[in-house]
């Protein structure tokens, strides 16, 4: 009973790891509150968005520069990827073999980038068009916001692939289990910070 | 000053260059005494490498200390220059801007915020029972970071300039249109350095209180300083990334042509009035709790009672935490946002003042027929509460905003935020500092200096900020260099005068401390109880050990410890000991300090190279740390069990004293039994 309360906040390892559950009660509640942190920085560039969307001073809007399908396309691959890092969870919770979390971790990361090179795809179109962030506080804010995120993406990518080279040097240790554990928290959080700004910024902004 | 050889000018290069040199000789001299001493060694691995929350906590101190000294003698020149300031005066428009905005700066971020840091550090594992914080590690990255950004200002005297903004750095004026120079920059580089290093001090103190608490430790249990950390740490977490928002705004303004805040192409700096006052007004909270905290447990141990009305002093410091959001909008009533709302936040902002009365009673409750002693720690507590109501109630006088209106921008405002953060915050960290200084160094204060020290400060106070209350009625605007109004000069030199008091408390304060250390043999209290106090810190030897408890404390109740006591169970060897696992000395700290001053310095100035190489440099530590495995080294059962023999013997062998005697070279650290009753 009490082992079932002491659980971490998160997906457990299941009961075969007591002791790494231990270890993960601290340390996952602690990565919790920083993504709690975190989401109240985003809430403030959100904010400064919401508030700034008729602030264009006369240059190119939404209309001009957003291209949806590209968005959505990004949408799709983020998703996915967060689909692709629940099965690399899967694969640690039960223990299945390393390649295949290995290989969940490179279709999350394939996907990750995809997701990262479409974005700069868009970012690129607009700049071409005018849309460039010291066009107006329009553009200051969206440039503020949506490659903030993109930066998020960036440096869980980067964490990735060390995560993978920490599973390579010291195999799947409490610290590489936990690493995983957190970077997954942090891969469907940035997930959901892609739909508010793909419902606040696309979307809301198209209509 | 050499082209344009005036009065003012050499006036002001002197001041100038003086307080360079006072960094300079200062840095110079401490290089010099660590080599002379050689003490390189033991400063790296016993200092700045620890992850020992309690050797963190007592450099954060030090920090403030040092940050408390440049920010103060910045205030006395900046009450000398008002009481000549009929007409001119004798510093300069640019100058006496750039001291206000530093001194606001350094004392909030640079003095105030580490000091509380430094004391939460210090006390709060201990009262819940726990060996450290969650994450000893982080918190040696947070005191780096936070040591970053105070270097930074520090090197602002000597290279370049600082901000002429204000502490809030209000665009459109440091726009690069209007500020062109690298003084705002200083100003966004040390405080986002700075937030970023509270916001994971932040989620270190509440992932810490959470889960590191020893058996037992309810959170109805808790001393009433860790539930003001705790609320603190909350606000921490929510409050900072506003500021961090803002000023990266406002930097992506200044260095990419970016319109967040500008005058033209859609920019508003209403936009950053709010960012920074979503953070802004939390801060005022971040800072006032702990010291509310401190007070509560000077009050009760120097009173030999429990604390009256725990719960509702639980209750007020949770409603002061929330409703601290509440209430951003009434630093800005005279920007025309209209009646209804104003309304909605004066009435929210009138609204604290019922918790912080519900305190106020709480002490003097608690006081009240306890026996209660005037020491050092006491007399900043009754110098607060008094001092404290005056300065709420003038803040319930500017939440009406029709009175705002007629104040606003005037000194009366400046009084006013004086009279809640000199007495309530500063007092309270200084009173924590007196309270703790013996569990932390292992001897006490000297009292009668302490006590000179304690009277200057108030009466100093005193004297300072009361004129401004009067002269901001009388139409005084802040941040004025000069002024025409010939009826303003005594109210000045009142002022002026307290402030010299002021510097000479701050004077007895440094003379104290050199006193107690020099007579540090006579004033021991290794049996680590002087107060005879009632919460965990006070369980154990002083200094404690590195793992602050032999064995983890089963908690029974409120104040463990004096229960511990009446019970007769404190001071009992275990039966057996185990072996402890700390965390091993890491660079991390130390390494993310000098990256964070080079990324900053390189930005400030526009050194690229610097900035990319910092942030390699940063990423690669952060990677190489992921790889870290071996992080953590045993102090063998063995050892745990000599020093712990050696500290009860220490106990046997000690006289225990009454309270009577608590200031006398007597007390070696162990209390007389209260008699029966005296402490329920």
């Amino acid at each position: 009973m009490s082992q079932e309360v002491m659980k971490h906040p998160g997906l457990n390892l299941g009961p075969a790891h007591g002791k790494d559950n231990e270890a993960a009660e601290t340390v996952m509640f602690g990565f919790w509150v920083f993504m709690m942190s975190d989401a109240i920085l985003f809430g403030m560039v959100f904010a400064t968005y919401v508030t700034s969307i008729h602030a264009t001073a006369g240059g190119p809007g939404p209309h001009d520069l957003y291209d949806i399908k590209s968005a959505f396309i990004e949408t799709m691959l983020l998703l996915t990827s967060s689909f692709a890092f629940g099965m690399a969870s899967l694969a640690l919770k039960y223990k299945h073999s390393k390649t295949r979390l290995i290989g969940w971790l490179a279709v999350t990361l394939v996907l990750g980038v995809s997701f990262l090179g479409f974005e700069l795809h868009d970012f690129i179109a607009m700049f071409a068009k005018g849309g460039v962030p010291s066009r107006s506080g329009f553009l200051s804010a969206f440039f503020g916001l949506v490659p903030l995120h993109g930066l998020h993406v960036t440096a869980a990518c980067i964490w990735l692939v060390c995560l993978v080279g920490q599973i390579a040097r010291y195999g799947l240790d409490t610290e590489t289990k936990l690493g995983i554990m957190r970077l997954a928290l942090f891969w469907h959080f940035l997930d959901i910070v892609w739909i508010a700004i793909f419902s606040v910024v696309y979307l809301a902004g198209l209509t | 000053m050499l082209q344009h050889p005036t009065e003012a000018n050499i006036v002001n290069g002197c001041i100038a260059t003086a307080a360079a040199s006072m960094v300079m000789i200062g840095a110079i001299v401490t290089v010099a005494l660590l080599t002379k001493y050689r003490l390189w060694s033991v400063l790296w691995s016993d200092w700045v490498t620890s992850p020992d929350h309690k050797k963190i906590g007592i450099m954060y101190v030090v920090i403030a200390f040092v940050m408390l000294v440049r920010a103060l003698i910045e205030a006395v020149l900046m009450r000398g220059q008002q009481a000549f300031g009929l007409g001119g005066g004798f510093l300069s428009p640019d100058h006496f801007a750039q001291l206000f905005s530093t001194h606001g700066t350094i004392m909030i971020f640079f003095m105030a915020m580490p000091f509380l840091t430094g004391v939460i550090n210090y006390v709060m594992p201990m009262q819940i029972g726990a060996r450290d914080v969650s994450f000893p590690v982080l918190n040696s990255i947070s005191l780096g970071l936070t040591a970053a950004g105070a270097a930074l200002v520090m090197i602002s005297l000597v290279i370049g300039k600082f901000s002429t903004g204000g502490w809030f750095g209000y665009p459109p004026y440091t726009e690069a249109n209007f500020s062109p120079g690298v003084g705002p920059d200083y100003w966004i580089w040390a405080l986002s350095l700075a937030s970023l290093g509270s916001t994971f001090t932040g989620i270190n103190f509440a992932v810490t209180i959470y889960k590191e608490r020893a058996p037992g430790m309810k959170m109805m249990r808790m001393p009433l300083f860790t539930w003001t950390a705790l609320c603190t740490s909350i606000l921490m977490i929510f409050a900072m990334p506003p500021l961090t928002v803002a000023t990266a705004q406002l930097a992506l303004d200044r260095y990419l042509g970016f319109h967040y805040f500008t005058n033209a192409l859609g920019g508003n700096m209403m936009h950053f009035a709010n960012l920074f006052w979503l953070f802004g007004h939390p801060e005022v909270y971040i800072l006032i709790l702990p010291a509310f905290g401190v007070y509560s447990e000077v009050i009760s141990t120097f009173s030999s009672k429990v604390l009256y009305g725990y719960r509702s002093l639980v209750m007020a410091t949770m409603a002061i935490a929330v409703l601290s959001f509440t209430v951003w909008l009434h630093h800005f009533f005279t920007m025309g946002q209209g009646a209804d709302i104003n309304a909605v936040f004066g009435i929210a902002s009138m609204l604290i003042g019922i918790p912080t009365g519900v305190k106020v009673y709480n002490w003097m409750l608690t006081m009240f027929r306890g026996r209660v002693r005037f020491t050092v720690p006491m007399i900043y507590s009754i110098g607060f509460i008094l001092l404290f109501v005056l300065g709420g109630i003038s803040g319930i006088l500017l939440a009406s905003p029709t009175i705002d209106y007629q104040v606003h921008n005037t000194v009366f405002l400046v009084a006013h935020f004086h009279n809640v953060a000199v007495p309530g915050v500063l007092f309270g960290m200084i009173a924590g500092y007196h309270f703790w200084f013996p569990k932390a160094f292992g001897f006490r204060l000297n009292e009668r200096w302490g006590v000179f020290s304690a009277l200057c400060w108030i009466f100093g106070f005193m004297l300072a900020f009361f004129p401004l209350y009067a002269l901001g009625i009388m139409g005084l605007p802040r941040r004025t260099v000069a002024y025409t109004e010939p009826s303003y000069v005594p109210f000045e030199w009142v002022a002026f005068l307290g402030a010299l008091l002021i510097l000479a408390a701050l004077a007895l304060l440094l003379w104290q401390l050199w006193v107690s250390i020099k007579h540090r043999d006579e004033n021991r209290v290794f049996a680590g109880d002087p107060w005879d106090g009632r919460s965990l810190e006070w369980s154990m030897s002083a200094p404690p050990p590195k793992y602050n408890f032999a064995l983890i404390p089963a908690v029974k109740g409120r104040d463990a410890f004096a229960l511990a006591k009446e019970e007769g169970t404190a001071f009992q060897p275990p039966d057996a000991y185990a072996d402890i696992e700390l965390p091993k000395n890491s660079a991390m700290g130390p390494v993310i300090a000098a990256i964070g001053f080079a990324l900053g310095f390189g930005l400030v100035w526009h050194i690229w190279w610097l900035v990319i190489l910092a942030v390699l440099a940063a990423i690669a530590t952060m990677i190489i740390r992921g790889f870290a495995r071996d992080t953590t080294c045993i102090v063998t059962a063995h050892e745990v069990r000599q020093e712990h023999r050696r500290w009860l013997n220490a106990v046997a062998m000690a006289t225990a004293v009454s309270r009577s005697k608590e200031r006398e070279p007597a007390n070696a650290g162990l209390a007389e039994r209260e008699p029966q009753g005296a402490v329920s």
